[in-house]
């Protein structure tokens, strides 16, 4: 059920000691539980080996469909290929209408305005990544300003990069700062804050930036940008869906989850919804809280979808080409 | 602080292994100097699934004149099989290693199916480690000169196996494949309420063309297995199951030249200090007691939590218990199987009943039984202290004890205070610490950030009531070599 979420302010508001200075802060993030990665990387496996079958297969492959922010970030894109995109995301398998619609597109933000009016009224959303995406080297105000051109070209969503640099560096306060003032900025788009955990590297970061990234009013924490060796993975999407169980049974405030980069097969991303099945539970199945950042994964799920449906595999051409 | 997960839309259709993976006969012989034969005066019982209740097959039952038949024949074998050149008896460990793993999803089927367990754990975890245990020993084969016990150890001659029901098919594994590496030959006898993988592995010797006599197998009760290891001609003797009946057969080989390995119960202690990786103590947790349903002698069956970290730490743990899926065993989904047999889960309820009696506070994962089968659902004790039964005996099921420390000294005294010293587990991401603990816990086998971890190469064993001897790794071959 895709419920609005509660008054963010009360719960972060807990945290204003933490963030008083970057030493504070420091103490509250290593003060989080460790991370043990052989412990963690198994139990992620251990969950891939559940066997989703029949029916319960025919769910996850249509909630996974519905949670795809359909994606394209590329140097080359045009507004033909995005309207293509928009219109795919609205109806996935013109074969079938029951095919339920993608979450978002996901643009650059000079394509907001394209993609808005390919998705037009059909409630699909237009998520545009922001801050000098996907390295967010750049100035305070030039990523602001990145954020507002996208928002005030109708953006739903805004996908903003933390600044590794200033947080493989220890200046938490920097990207707790920056976080806040894009949320902000953001104002009425929920805001999904990527780590690129690629570059954050060890578990322990990652869990760090998952609660710096709540505390600082994400309302969606995203693994990767797609643009780097290592995005999402099994173990790196559960140790977040962990990280926003506890933050809401500590605070009453729920945060989504969205792993992006990597994910291609409906195999994986049924796992992915065993994941979240298993770790933060049903209030995270449903495309308010949880999002595949992905491009390619939908032609899978809905060649999974027909299989199913049909008893047959159809093969490529039975699929739109993006 | 963990709420309970929310009941979700997505419930997991059923998704069972086949069944007709495995073809069970109606009836099974003892395997004798190569031939199936049925016991001398005739006896049969008959073997049951645990998960339904339903009678699998009916199996010969082995009396004083079929050990004496089985030790004879192992005795015939035994001279021709030690002066095999070492590399000669690995090309057979091999090829049962081979054949192992080739029909490992018939045997992971049938062993789900005689003991109860789930298939994800037999599936992956039973019978990858029997397939790694011959194909470690058959390495070993043609090596013995080099494993520190002299420069041409010597076999014992006739070993006698007894092994219990909770890893029917690996503890076989353990016993057999260092006996055979070793030059020795062995009489085995698997528990009465899951005989069917060792009969099995009779065939699997067949196919690998393992000659006559070299591994016998007297399927029966207690009896079968005392007049075994009470047999003249046998010469090592190796036990795993209760403290009980161990305690018994030392009695009875006690002034004999037969060497004894026994491998007994447990009581193993899980240590939990408050900078432990909280999410994966949780995991070690569930692993460390209800893996194959706490019928694990090296189980944790003691949690140790740090004072400051204990109301969270319970907390998650019951969240997580709470998505543990019980059932049907051949279910690929199914975490907790069925107990092993009525007289366990006897045993468990009764336990547990005196936990709950002496005022321990009890706490059940919501989850339905089913109506046929032998069934205990995920429980833990809070409250419990050194003097409860609970905290002391064996309960050999899915049932936790959970204890407090303050400090490092109180967690090392509480864990050493137990008849038993088999397995502990300590968690901190404090690598000084899990050293500084480990040095001074009095347990066999001790895992950090981890736990119910097991690899052939490692030896494994216990201190006190569980036993003396170690099976596995370079260590295991001492059993077995006349040393």
């Amino acid at each position: 059920m895709a419920t609005t979420p509660p008054s963010t302010a009360a719960g972060r508001a807990a945290f204003a000691d933490a963030t008083a200075s970057d030493a504070t802060l420091r103490r509250f993030l290593h003060g989080l539980p460790g991370v043990d990665a052989v412990g963690l990387e198994a139990r992620a496996a251990a969950l891939g080996t559940r066997s989703i079958k029949t029916t319960a297969k025919a769910y996850a492959l249509d909630l996974a469909i519905s949670m795809i922010d359909l994606t394209t970030l590329e140097g080359a894109d045009t507004a033909g290929k995005v309207r293509a995109l928009g219109t795919k995301a609205v109806h996935p398998d013109p074969t079938d209408p029951e095919t339920p619609k993608v979450a978002a597109v996901c643009v650059y933000p000079d394509m907001v305005a394209t993609a808005k009016q390919a998705v037009g009224g059909s409630g699909v959303k237009v998520a545009s990544v922001a801050t000098a995406f996907p390295a967010g080297r750049a100035a305070l105000e030039v990523k602001l300003a990145d954020v507002r051109d996208a928002v005030a070209a109708g953006a739903d969503e805004i996908d903003m990069v933390i600044d590794r640099g200033a947080f493989l560096s220890g200046r938490y306060l920097k990207v707790y700062e920056e976080i806040a003032a894009v949320k902000q900025a953001s104002g009425a788009a929920r805001l999904k804050v990527i780590f690129e955990t690629g570059e954050l590297s060890t578990y322990d970061n990652i869990r760090r930036a998952s609660w710096l990234g709540m505390i600082a009013g994400a309302d969606f924490i995203k693994t990767s940008t797609g643009k780097v060796a290592v995005n999402a993975t099994p173990a790196n999407t559960l140790l977040m869906l962990q990280a926003v169980r506890d933050f809401r049974t500590q605070t009453g405030v729920q945060v989504g989850v969205k792993p992006a980069g990597g994910i291609r097969t409906a195999k994986d991303a049924v796992k992915f919804l065993v994941l979240v099945n298993e770790t933060a539970g049903g209030d995270w199945l449903d495309n308010h809280w949880f999002r595949f950042g992905a491009s390619s994964l939908l032609n899978d799920l809905l060649m999974q979808r027909q299989k199913l449906s049909t008893g047959r595999y159809s093969g490529p051409d039975y699929v739109t080409v993006d | 602080m963990n709420t309970p997960l929310s009941s979700s839309a997505f419930e997991y259709a059923p998704a069972p292994e086949s069944r007709s993976l495995v073809d069970i006969a109606p009836s099974y012989g003892l395997f004798i100097d190569g031939e199936f034969t049925e016991a001398a005066d005739g006896k049969v019982f008959k073997t049951v699934s645990p998960s339904s209740e339903e009678v699998l097959s009916e199996v010969s039952r082995a009396g004083a004149a079929d050990v004496d038949r089985a030790v004879a024949a192992a005795r015939r074998a035994f001279a021709s099989w030690s002066a095999l050149p070492g590399a000669e008896r690995a090309k057979y460990l091999f090829r049962i290693a081979r054949i192992i793993q080739e029909r490992s999803r018939e045997l992971a089927v049938l062993e789900s199916l005689d003991n109860g367990k789930p298939i994800k754990e037999t599936r992956d975890t039973d019978l990858p480690l029997v397939a790694a245990h011959f194909f470690y020993y058959a390495g070993w084969a043609d090596k013995l000169e080099h494993a520190g016990f002299g420069a041409a150890p010597r076999p014992l001659g006739v070993a006698g196996q007894v092994i219990p029901w909770n890893f029917p098919l690996l503890m076989l594994a353990w016993k057999i494949a260092p006996a055979l590496a070793t030059g020795n030959t062995v009489v085995l006898k698997p528990a009465e309420t899951t005989p069917l993988s060792a009969l099995f592995f009779a065939d699997i010797c067949r196919q690998a063309g393992l000659p006559r006599g070299v591994v016998n197998i007297l399927t029966g009760y207690g009896d079968t297995g005392g007049a075994l290891v009470a047999h003249e001609d046998v010469n090592k003797v190796a036990f795993t199951g209760s403290t009980a009946v161990g305690k018994q057969i030392a009695r009875t080989v006690a002034g004999t030249d037969k060497k004894l390995t026994l491998e007994l119960g447990g009581k193993g202690a899980n240590i939990v200090f408050d900078d432990a990786p909280l999410d994966q103590a949780v995991e070690g947790i569930v692993t460390g007691i209800f893996f194959n349903q706490g019928q694990v002698c090296c189980a944790g069956s003691r949690l140790l939590v740090q004072e400051s970290v204990e109301e969270e730490l319970l907390d998650a743990l019951k969240s997580r218990l709470s998505t543990l899926r019980l059932g049907d065993p051949l279910d690929k989904n199914t975490d907790i199987g069925a107990i092993n047999s009525a007289e366990q889960l006897a045993r468990i309820t009764s336990l547990a009943d005196r936990g709950e009696a002496e005022g321990a506070e009890r706490w059940t994962a919501d989850c339905p039984l089913p109506s046929a089968g032998y069934w205990f659902a995920p429980t833990l004790f809070t409250k419990v202290t050194q003097a409860h039964t609970v905290a002391r005996d064996e309960i050999f099921g899915p049932v936790l004890s959970v204890l407090t420390f303050r400090t490092p000294e109180e967690a090392v005294a509480k864990a050493n205070n137990s008849a038993y010293g088999l397995s502990a587990g300590i968690w901190t991401e404090k690598g000084s610490r899990i050293l500084a603990v480990a040095e001074r816990l009095r347990a066999g086998v001790i895992w950090a950030n981890t736990f119910n971890k097991f690899d052939p190469t490692s030896p494994f064993g216990g201190y006190k009531e569980s036993g003396y001897g170690r099976e596995g790794g370079r260590h295991g071959l001492e059993a077995y070599l006349d040393v």
